[in-house]
């Protein structure tokens, strides 16, 4: 089946529903999905989302882009991050103007509360600058944009799984997939298409991501020969329940929750003398595992505790009842009263598809852009979190460049000619599908999939160094032998997930080499890649952005200046 | 330990009716329904089709019928059931099942559609206004029904639903709507309460509870329900002292 858009949009979380609206100005989108809309990960975002609005304290855009930048270790690119410190006070004007029910202060403002990283007057002390709608701020924001995008006459078409990026003289005019439903190509045809599909977190196996974040708009660009930057930088959080990877939002240590290690000490002290327990993500991930290693783990064993008992139960239920119902749900617990049992979860994909400023997708380092391509959102890579986002950041991230995004298309979409796709477009996913379920092939998904999450989280998380990346790289090359040789017990047509899952373990394995092998040539410390064997930070050599390439001979890196700034580089303490 | 689930089964392409299939796994209690599903899906029969996402009931895609009862397969642990027996798991009472433990949601998604009135724009930007005030109480007002993630679990539960009028709009849709309602911000309560108004709407509810029962985000959907019903009858009167006194 054939659909006409003059915007298509791959993935219906925060960013591509708020491009999707942004757009959507007498302009026909469509935003496809692989859950329902509604389904997709954003809504899992707790905490907050960051503006210097100066609701409750005095407040710069100069303060938050310095925090950013100190955050991401001077890695992001500060033009960039310029726009998005600017920016996000209008971005959160118009989502409140739009209906999304932010939290109210006292004056009947938006609420504002502190989070990791986020300083007044350049690092002196934590400031109040994530805006939030109780910890359900995800949810919230996405439900509003949903009805806006309703009203709005965008298009949603749920449960389809994209396959392709459909090109004609060097332009992008579409997109293929099938719908999962019944497995029948469904092709998209467009002027303007956009990838917001999000992470891939489920490489990883103790993740606070969801089924569906498999990677797999990083492959779509892969496959269109587009280059992926700075994939080595992929973020573990602090505090994911111990063994679930459930995430504990930040919000929970910025309303007075503390770090413990196994003797009671409030270890973050040690580590980061100002900011203590709302130090970046990097840092308290490191810790928690060095306090482990030390021997200092709750009982000896691998998690340290979370503890919100001083918070109190009023005011739990109050600022973070989401959080308190779950970890009732699944450790029986009430945070009032016991500490929660925490260790890092993998969280966040630093970087992802090259993008400018305005949304458009770069095809190389030289930043000449792909026409009619378009990226937003985690997928994307602009690159304001640089080597280590912090908290709140990648939702204002998601509204600012999203609405950019938005804004590019409407002012090309006029000038855009419609390119014809190849009347052989829908085989290339009919011949994917049939060859898979008709596959001889002898291996079992899950357990391929399992063998990969566990190096991943064993090998190339919070620490790693070069022998295990060069270990891990060479099992992951096998498990991609072996993934091209899988077999489907399930020969349905309707709702096959064991399909779905081969796909999606193929996008995965592809991914998670690009990761591996990126920090292998990385060769210092930075942000969230760290690497025993080369501990400290490398400003002469390695203050460049990666960029990977799929080739016909196997991956090949190179490297992008970065786009240098006001802020000029320190030495990062807290 | 061992745990036997009963499930539901539906494969249009070979089935003339649904079956029940038994499957004994390996768990704890502490594990979510949804990992044992995932279980049986991953080392014993991988055709069995069910949605799910976020895994930590949040994105609302595994609303489920649990031993009887809607509820999400990864907020329930094995441990909240009598596991000695089998536990039966079959899919969202309601709606039409499309295989197995898989229901057409479209009509969940076109009354969620429906309650949006099409009249309200979105400012641009050059439209801004700075923020708008709200008190916390105002806030609080609609608060509860923020809590929805849209799982349908409620329209599986409701008996106006399953047993009296297909077309009743449900309690989800009037709780997002009651959600506007409140909103101090709201420019188009007026519209927004007509459209409940209408036959299937918010009348059709007859206080069975058993939404608010199963809400797996513990809301008080019935009385948000109510909340709308009494918002709708001062209007009303508002509209007719009005007229009475001539007045506007």
């Amino acid at each position: 089946m054939i659909h006409e858009y003059d915007v298509v949009v791959i993935g219906g979380g925060i960013a591509g529903l708020y491009t999707a609206l942004t757009a959507a100005e007498n302009v026909k989108v469509a935003v496809i999905s692989k859950v329902h809309v509604t389904r997709s990960h954003s809504v899992s975002a707790q905490g907050g989302i960051a503006a210097c609005l100066g609701n409750e304290e005095e407040d710069h855009w100069e303060w938050h882009m310095y925090d950013t930048v100190k955050g991401s270790d001077y890695l992001a690119d500060q033009n960039a991050v310029e726009v998005l410190a600017k920016g996000a006070p209008n971005a959160i004007y118009k989502l409140e103007n739009i209906g999304v029910p932010f939290s109210r202060n006292a004056q009947g403002k938006i609420e504002q509360r502190r989070f990791g990283g986020h300083t007044k007057n350049f690092g002196e002390a934590p400031i109040k600058r994530a805006c939030y709608a109780s910890d359900r701020t995800g949810r919230a924001i996405m439900d509003t944009l949903y009805d806006r995008c309703l009203q709005k006459g965008v298009k949603f078409h749920n449960e389809i799984f994209i396959q392709h990026l459909l090109f004609a003289l060097n332009n992008c005019c579409g997109a293929i997939g099938y719908d999962i439903a019944m497995s029948t190509p469904q092709v998209f045809h467009a002027k303007a298409v956009v990838l917001a599909t999000g992470g891939c977190g489920k490489i990883y196996k103790t993740t606070s991501n969801g089924y569906a974040s498999t990677g797999d708009g990083f492959a779509l660009a892969l496959d269109a020969l587009l280059p992926l930057e700075d994939m080595e930088f992929v973020q573990f959080h602090p505090t994911g329940i111990y063994g679930l990877g459930i995430l504990i939002s930040e919000a929970a240590r910025a309303e007075g929750g503390v770090l413990r290690n196994g003797l009671g000490e409030r270890f973050m002290e040690r580590y980061a003398p100002t900011l203590k327990d709302l130090a970046p993500r990097d840092i308290i991930s490191r810790a928690i595992l060095k306090e482990i290693s030390d021997g200092k783990g709750v009982y000896g064993k691998d998690y340290v505790y979370l503890d919100l008992r001083e918070i109190g139960k009023e005011r739990l239920n109050q600022k973070l009842p989401e959080i308190t119902s779950f970890i009732q749900t699944y450790l029986g617990i009430d945070p009032s009263e016991k500490q929660i049992p925490v260790a890092p979860t993998c969280h966040y994909i630093m970087g992802g598809i090259p993008t400018d400023i305005e949304g458009h997708v770069l095809a190389d380092k030289a930043g000449n852009v792909l026409p009619g391509l378009y990226a937003a959102g985690e997928c994307a890579c602009v690159s304001v979190h640089g080597a280590n986002r912090l908290g709140c950041n990648s939702l204002i991230d998601l509204v600012v460049f999203g609405g950019r995004t938005g804004l590019s298309i409407l002012k090309e979409i006029n000038a855009r000619i419609v390119q014809p796709i190849s009347v052989q477009a829908e085989s290339i996913v009919t011949d994917k599908i049939s060859s898979l379920i008709e596959s001889k092939g002898v291996e079992c998904i899950a357990v391929l999939r399992e063998n990969m999450q566990l190096l991943m989280t064993e090998q190339c998380s919070v620490f790693t160094n070069g022998q295990a990346l060069e270990q891990t790289l060479l099992v992951i090359r096998q498990l991609k032998k072996r993934a091209s040789n899988v077999g489907l017990a399930n020969k349905s047509r309707i709702f096959n997930y064991e399909l779905q899952e081969a796909l999606e373990l193929n996008n995965m394995l592809r991914i998670a080499e690009v990761i591996v092998y990126s920090a292998l040539q990385r060769k210092e410390s930075r942000g969230a890649h760290f690497r025993s064997d080369y501990p400290e930070r490398n400003d002469e050599q390695w203050l460049k952005h990666t960029f990977i390439n799929e080739t016909p001979t196997g991956l090949k890196e190179s490297y992008k200046p970065l786009a240098k700034g006001r802020f000029m580089l320190e030495k990062r303490s807290y | 330990m061992k745990v036997t689930f009963k499930v539901h089964r539906f494969n249009p392409e070979i089935d003339k009716e649904a079956h029940y299939d038994s499957f004994t796994i390996e768990i704890e209690p502490n594990d979510r329904i949804l990992d044992c599903l995932n279980k049986i899906r991953w080392t014993q029969d991988s055709s069995l089709a069910f949605r799910m996402s976020c895994a930590h009931g949040i994105c609302g895609s595994d609303g489920l019928t649990i031993n009887n009862q809607s509820a999400l397969a990864c907020q329930k642990l094995v441990k909240d059931y009598d596991y000695f027996k089998e536990i039966v798991i079959e899919p969202l009472k309601y709606f039409e099942v499309v295989k197995d433990l898989i229901v057409d949601l479209n009509p969940f998604f076109e009354r969620i559609k429906s309650i949006n009135p099409i009249e309200v724009s979105n400012p641009t930007i050059d439209e801004l206004e700075k923020e708008r005030t709200q008190t916390i109480e105002e806030r609080n007002r609609f608060d509860d029904a923020l809590k929805c993630i849209l799982c349908g679990c409620c329209y599986g539960a409701c008996p106006v639903m399953t047993e009296q009028d297909q077309e009743f709009i449900g309690p989800a849709a009037i709780l997002r709507e009651q959600r506007y309602i409140f909103d101090s911000r709201t420019t188009a309560v007026n519209e927004r309460l007509q459209i409940l108004k209408k036959p299937h709407g918010v009348w059709g509810c007859k206080s069975y509870f058993m939404c608010t029962v199963v809400c797996p985000k513990n809301i008080k959907v019935t009385e948000a329900i109510l909340r709308t019903k009494k918002k709708i009858i001062q209007e009303q009167s508002k509209v007719s002292n009005r007229r009475e006194t001539g007045g506007n």
